[in-house]
């Protein structure tokens, strides 16, 4: 395999920081690759968050779309032309009519964060927001996306400013292996627009109670995530998070690292 | 996925038409069944015409009741205030079903259209004499501990997925269609799905080419006293191994109407006229509960693996008239459970 630049993704800049933070570390960084406890390190001194998970390579979390070069496809057969918003920035394209919006996302656009589990509607880590809509970008065939805004997890930072939902997921350890964070991040930030809206779930003591902004108990949460599955079994700390978010209130982070890892 | 034609149709009689000349066109939904088992190579269209922007996502109130759009949204349909208010066993049928992304897309036509999740039927390597028809059932000795109990055939033992459905049978609901020059019909809602008969590659009575407009919900005095309990492998997010819709209107504590419906026994939603006779006039008791679902369940004829099915489905109607007595209230409901059991 060809050897890769340590951090080609960074910009100098953030190449300059990490120096800054980490002198001494540096080298050990460089022969032996990112450790979580660098990671951390990184966290607890600096709360450039965007820049240490970058570092971390725990990208799902947070991702951010890498440049690449567009391939175009070999054959493109019942080709649409679709125009469509993703992340605020308008892209125009050719795809065939099979082409899926995640399948779109991530080979046509470099927009890798949105991640295929199933394929099949099944376990929600390609869930992406259309329209302020949770929506499985699977079974959404690029083609009907015409006009329509799409947001995915790359598209919730505001510059180096993290959204809440992904701060609240870090406090929270809202995540194992990460592969299915970004489906659960997307899906929560537009549950929380669902909460304001006073819609209901199938756990709500009364649907006929006239709608109005609901109050997120822990069994709603997790009624309302539920199309989001972690293989992980992460969920009380997603559940965590979310409630973070949603209550407006400090939720206790129940886990700290043992003395002397960080 | 094999290659197909893609059209959005901006116009209806255009739309209708692009599919009914062509025998293997489809609308398109919201794509959560359709695009699934076309990656499986289930389905097969050569076109399909992406229906979603057509109007007729509507709900409102009608004379003597309610219509909802063919092509509003499940979420939509769920949460809508005059849905929740006056029908809440819909609401609460919709919710019960699938997850909040994929109500986000369904569509209520789509929904009425979704196909059996039999294994058999998803497997293109097995036989499924609805996928294939002559190619024999897989099922019928098969795995069939999720199939169905009641008025199913040698030729297919499959049950029908939808949650809203169930609600629908039990709501009297009628569905409107337009097909070719603009001819419309309407499909009362016990009419619109079928037993397996010997032609189970034909789910429902829509000819190819209708399209599904709205579906009309008649005025009842029911919205007090309803429930849609469902009962599954896990809690969430996984089809019905049965599942009840119930509905009350009393006077005193004598029944003056009632409708149950069973989903996850048959191959249509399943409209418990026996127990619905039986409880007519009588007085809503527990113990009345019990033996009308017995008398419906006597007529049970579970396969090799379903046997399971036959005392849930009796047990699962007894607590969904409980439910539905109580208000159709979940919370006072589940309380209820956890002090009784
Ligand atoms: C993982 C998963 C879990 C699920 N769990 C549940 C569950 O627990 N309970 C439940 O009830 N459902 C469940 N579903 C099914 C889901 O509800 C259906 O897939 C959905 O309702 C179909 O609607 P759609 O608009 O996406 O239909 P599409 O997939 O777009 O279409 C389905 C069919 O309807 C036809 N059609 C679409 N619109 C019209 C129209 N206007 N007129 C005539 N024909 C039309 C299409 O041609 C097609 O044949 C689940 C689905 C998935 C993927
Ligand atoms: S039960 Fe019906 S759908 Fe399933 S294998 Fe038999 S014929 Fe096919
Ligand atoms: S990849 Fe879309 S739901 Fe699993
Ligand atoms: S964190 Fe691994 S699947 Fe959820």
């Amino acid at each position: 395999m060809e050897e890769q630049p340590l951090f080609s993704d960074l910009s100098e800049a953030e190449r300059k920081a990490l120096e800054e933070l980490m002198p001494d570390e540096m080298g050990e960084i460089m022969s032996s690759g990112i450790k979580r406890r660098h990671f951390l390190k990184l966290f607890a001194v600096t709360g450039t968050s965007l820049l240490a998970a970058n570092l971390l390579g725990i990208e799902q979390l947070m991702a951010r779309s890498i440049p690449i070069e567009e391939q175009p496809p070999v054959l493109i057969e019942n080709g649409i032309n679709v125009s469509f918003q993703v992340n605020g920035s308008t892209q125009k394209l050719m795809v065939d009519s099979r082409m899926t919006l995640l399948d779109t996302l991530r080979e046509r656009l470099g927009l890798t964060g949105s991640k295929k589990g199933c394929d099949h509607g099944q376990c929600g880590a390609c869930t992406v927001i259309v329209d302020d809509k949770r929506v499985l970008s699977c079974l959404t065939l690029a083609a009907t996306c015409e006009d329509k805004k799409v947001t995915t997890i790359e598209g919730l930072a505001t510059g180096n400013e993290l959204h809440p939902m992904q701060t609240s997921f870090i406090k929270h350890d809202g995540f194992q292996c990460g592969y299915c964070t970004p489906g659960q991040i997307c899906s929560a930030v537009a549950l929380m627009g669902e909460a304001k809206n006073g819609d209901a779930s199938y756990v709500t003591a009364n649907v006929r109670e006239k709608k109005k902004a609901v109050e997120l108990s822990n069994e709603e949460i997790r009624e309302r995530m539920s199309g989001n599955i972690c293989r992980c079994g992460a969920y009380p700390n997603i559940v965590s998070a979310i409630r973070e978010v949603h209550g407006d209130k400090a939720v206790a982070q129940v886990w700290q690292f043992a003395e002397g890892t960080i | 996925m094999r290659p197909f034609k893609y059209s959005n149709a901006s116009e209806t009689a255009a739309a209708i038409n692009a599919v009914v000349v062509n025998p293997t066109a489809r609308f398109l939904g919201g794509g959560t069944n359709l695009v699934d088992l076309m990656k499986e190579d289930v389905m097969r269209p050569s076109e399909l015409v992406n229906v979603t922007r057509l109007k007729f996502s509507a709900v409102e109130k009608k004379e003597n009741g309610l219509s909802i759009g063919g092509t509003a949204t499940n979420a939509v349909t769920a949460n809508h205030e005059l849905v929740r208010e006056n029908y809440p066993l819909l609401s609460m049928a919709i919710l019960a079903g699938a997850s909040a992304q994929i109500r986000n897309m369904a569509t209520n036509a789509g929904n009425l259209n979704q196909r059996t999740r039999c294994t058999y039927f998803y497997d293109v390597n097995m036989p499924c004499n609805k996928r294939e028809p002559g190619s024999g059932c897989g099922a019928l000795h098969g795995v069939n501990k999720n199939h169905a109990i009641l008025g199913w055939s040698e030729k297919c033992v499959a049950t029908y997925p939808s949650d809203m459905a169930v609600a629908l049978a039990a709501l009297n609901a009628v569905v409107h269609v337009e097909g070719s020059d603009s001819t419309k019909r309407s499909i009362p809602f016990s009419d619109f799905h079928r037993l397996p008969g010997d032609h189970p590659e034909i789910d429902n009575t829509l000819k190819h080419g209708e399209f599904i407009t709205s579906i009309d919900l008649p005025a009842n005095r029911l919205a007090e006293k309803s429930y849609y309990l469902k009962i599954r492998e896990r809690s969430s997010y996984a089809f019905a191994l049965v599942s009840v819709a119930a509905a009350l209107e009393t006077s005193g504590n004598r029944i003056k109407d009632v409708r149950i419906a069973l989903g996850g026994v048959a191959h249509k939603p399943w409209r418990a006229r026996i127990a619905e006779q039986w409880l007519t006039g009588k007085e809503a008791t527990e113990a009345n509960f019990k033996a009308a679902a017995l008398a419906e369940l006597k007529n049970a004829k579970p396969l090799e693996q379903n046997k399971y099915k036959v005392g849930m489905a009796a047990k699962a109607i007894v607590r969904a008239l409980e439910g539905a007595m109580q208000g159709g209230n979940y919370g006072a409901m589940e309380a209820d459970l956890t002090t009784t059991n």
